[in-house]
């Protein structure tokens, strides 16, 4: 098969994350970040029409990840990084500096796709500013 | 590789005089290798007849590949008369399941009260496998691939000495997209197994009028088929898969509207019809370049 095509898990979380409110966005299963819904674009601060597909480094160094105290946090240390090497649910608390600049304090929600028990498809996360609750 | 068509509908048999050109068996095509190893694609009502040519044959080996369970796809393979031969050995590949095996879930209707006999008293020798990346039958190789429809679901793609044709008779690749004509094809289900198909049998269950009452049902209309078509770049479209409800007239008004939408030749966007062959072999490939 054409291996350009996703995995049709991560079409059909595509499809859901176009259809909601709630700030979501994907990764695959080599930890691109392949895609992130319009609720999400204010936070990360720029539109993903502009931003493209990014590498797993390429996307962890560009939002500088800290904690709320500003400690740096290593992409292994975030929810979807831990979702994604660690192949489990996880939940935090982090800061993260926007494309467009801005400092924002995030809580965010991320937890694995598998489509078989044995075949990882990628990780998907939901994200709010912390104030918003 | 050639292919013959032995059912054609959708969701249920729907025989009567209304759908003679076309047919009413469910989904059900034969397959044979340019080695002529024997491949079933889906066991609907079609399947019934396709085993009576096989009485006598001295076939020993048959492999069908399942795309899904719904009984469209599955009812037809109790009245296959190679499942009562011991002498024959017949593979089987469907959707994988996370929790319950490809036999039990055939057995849930190969068996007593659904069905008189049960799938473990059958003489012919089963052999069960989940149908999940590339395999070779014979001189063929065949990859499967999930694809969007209600439940575990996959599609075919046969690839046989340069010639490939692709089966995806349940599948809606269009479930949110605003636009299929103009997305990414690397986001678009099915993509992967169509790409340059040199026979692509698709969903048509619907008309553009039609889709709009049955969003999420896990079918296409033939605006969509055409736009999945053309983005994959298949050779030739098979409409296939029709729905109970459509006259053979009715399916030929679908054809003409999916000619509009077609930039091909209109000798490569078909109506599936029971009967249907398709030569795919290296002699025909050898003629038609010799031709052209």
């Amino acid at each position: 098969m054409d291996p350009g095509q996703k995995s049709v898990v991560l079409i059909l979380a595509r499809e859901l994350a176009t259809n909601l409110a709630t700030p979501m966005f994907l990764i695959d299963a080599d930890g691109r970040l392949v895609f992130y819904n319009e609720a999400a674009e204010p936070i990360v601060g720029k539109p993903f029409s502009e931003v493209g597909e990014m590498d797993a480094g390429e996307w962890a160094a560009l939002l500088q990840p800290t904690t709320p105290e500003g400690e740096t946090l290593s992409r292994t240390q975030i929810p979807p990084g831990v979702a994604l090497l660690e192949r489990r649910p996880a939940h935090g608390s982090i800061a993260i500096t926007g494309l467009d600049g801005v400092p924002r304090r995030l809580e965010i929600t991320a937890y694995p796709l598998y489509r078989r028990a044995d075949e990882f498809a990628g990780a998907v996360g939901i994200f709010w500013l912390e104030n918003e609750g | 590789m050639r292919a013959r068509l032995w059912g054609t509908r959708g969701s249920v048999a729907s025989p009567g005089p209304d759908t003679v050109r076309y047919g009413g068996n469910t989904s059900c095509v034969e397959v044979r290798t340019d080695d002529n190893e024997l491949i079933v694609l889906d066991a609907g009502t079609g399947m019934r007849g396709l085993g009576l040519t096989l009485l006598g044959s001295g076939i020993t080996r048959i492999h069908v590949l399942l795309t899904h369970l719904h009984m469209d796809h599955l009812q037809g393979l109790g009245f296959f008369k190679p499942l009562y031969d011991p002498n024959i050995e017949i593979v089987i590949y469907g959707p994988p399941s996370p929790t319950v095996s490809l036999a039990e879930r055939i057995a849930t209707y190969l068996s007593p009260p659904l069905f008189p006999v049960a799938l473990a008293d059958v003489p012919a020798r089963l052999s069960f496998h989940d149908a999940d990346g590339t395999f070779g039958v014979g001189s063929a190789s065949v990859t499967a691939a999930p694809v969007v429809h209600q439940g575990s679901t996959v599609g075919y793609r046969i690839d046989d000495l340069g010639r490939s044709l692709t089966y995806i008779p349940d599948h809606e690749p269009s479930l949110g997209v605003l636009d299929l004509a103009v997305q990414d094809p690397s986001w678009v289900s099915g993509t992967g197994l169509a790409q340059g198909a040199d026979v692509l049998l698709h969903d048509a269950q619907y008309s553009t009028e039609e889709y709009p009452n049955h969003v999420g049902w896990g079918h296409s209309a033939v605006d969509q088929v055409v736009a999945f078509a053309q983005l994959a770049g298949v050779r030739q479209l098979v409409l296939f898969h029709h729905d109970p409800l459509h006259t053979d007239a009715d399916l030929e008004v679908l054809r003409d509207d999916a000619l509009r939408e077609w930039n091909g030749a209109a000798k490569d966007l078909l109506l599936a019809y029971e009967g249907m062959e398709f030569d795919l072999s290296v002699a025909a490939q050898a003629a038609e370049q010799a031709s052209t």
